[in-house]
């Protein structure tokens, strides 16, 4: 049973993700660290499933659906962007600064 | 150590190794391949937590659809060339660790296994050694979880329109 170092591999695949969308300023890599954090939180269903029952990895394909979903329409968001501001770094989108 | 345990250590090393890489490559190409090289690592991780299913998933799905749907987008938008360094500068650096190291010891706690976890043994290799590997996933989703199963459909198809309808230049 490797459950103790799949909650560890996760976390630190969690952190990095977050560290990644505070670090960076392009949109896209942004939205790479966001799949990235999915993916941890998807190795903690799996990973408790295994001793928990199924219903974790069925979760893990919702997460997977909704990620898909999540992933189209953000892309769309961003080539909108571009088209309207000429730049995907978040430095130059700051219509809602006070 | 055994076999399992060599190859889930091997595998999360490189799924590890992929994700700093991609969080500090320049270039959003190089980034999107060193995330390809984590998922592919995940569904390889998936296989050893005996989630064979949800591994296939996992290539097709992500590693597949979505990092494609990734690159066609830097392809577009022409990003390719590593250009001047969008990572922020030290104080940023500075809180991205903080926070990111935080985080990771908060999780980190909370990530030992209680014996609420480990009580029943393996039960998915049971359950798939009963009804298939497939079978042992997709039963319940076809009886038990049949409604969020249906749900998604409407969601994928709203998130169609959604895309056609952002990404369109003139309706």
């Amino acid at each position: 049973m490797l459950l103790g170092p799949s909650l560890a591999v996760s976390a630190v695949l969690f952190a990095l993700g977050v560290a990644g969308v505070l670090l960076r300023r392009n949109a896209i890599v942004i939205f790479m660290c966001v799949e990235l954090m999915l993916n941890a939180v998807n190795l903690t269903f799996v990973a408790l499933a295994q001793s928990l029952g199924v219903a974790g990895q069925i979760f893990v394909f919702f997460v997977m659906a909704v990620a898909a979903a999540e992933a189209a329409v953000g892309l769309a968001i961003i080539l909108a962007i571009y088209r309207h501001k000429q730049t995907v770094d978040l430095q130059n989108i700051n219509l809602l600064k006070g | 150590m055994s076999l399992t345990q060599l190859v889930f250590w091997t595998f999360s090393a490189l799924a590890v190794v992929g994700a700093a890489m991609c969080i500090t490559r320049r270039s959003p190409v190089a980034s999107a391949l060193w995330l390809v090289q984590t998922l592919f690592s995940l569904a390889a991780l998936f296989v050893v937590l005996d989630a064979q299913f949800i591994a296939v998933l996992q290539v097709l799905v992500y590693a597949g659809a979505i990092m494609v749907l990734f690159l066609f987008v830097i392809m577009l938008l022409n990003l390719g060339r590593a250009g001047p360094s969008d990572l922020k500068g030290p104080a940023g650096l500075a809180v991205a660790t903080l926070l990111g190291g935080l985080l990771f010891f908060q999780l980190l706690r909370g990530a030992t296994p209680s014996a609420a976890g480990t009580r029943g043994g393996n039960v998915m290799a049971q359950l798939q050694e009963e009804q298939g590997i497939v079978g042992a996933v997709a039963r319940p989703l076809f009886s038990q979880y049949l409604i969020p199963f249906e749900i998604t459909s409407v969601l994928l198809l709203a998130a169609i329109v959604g895309a056609v309808v952002l990404a369109k230049r003139k309706l």
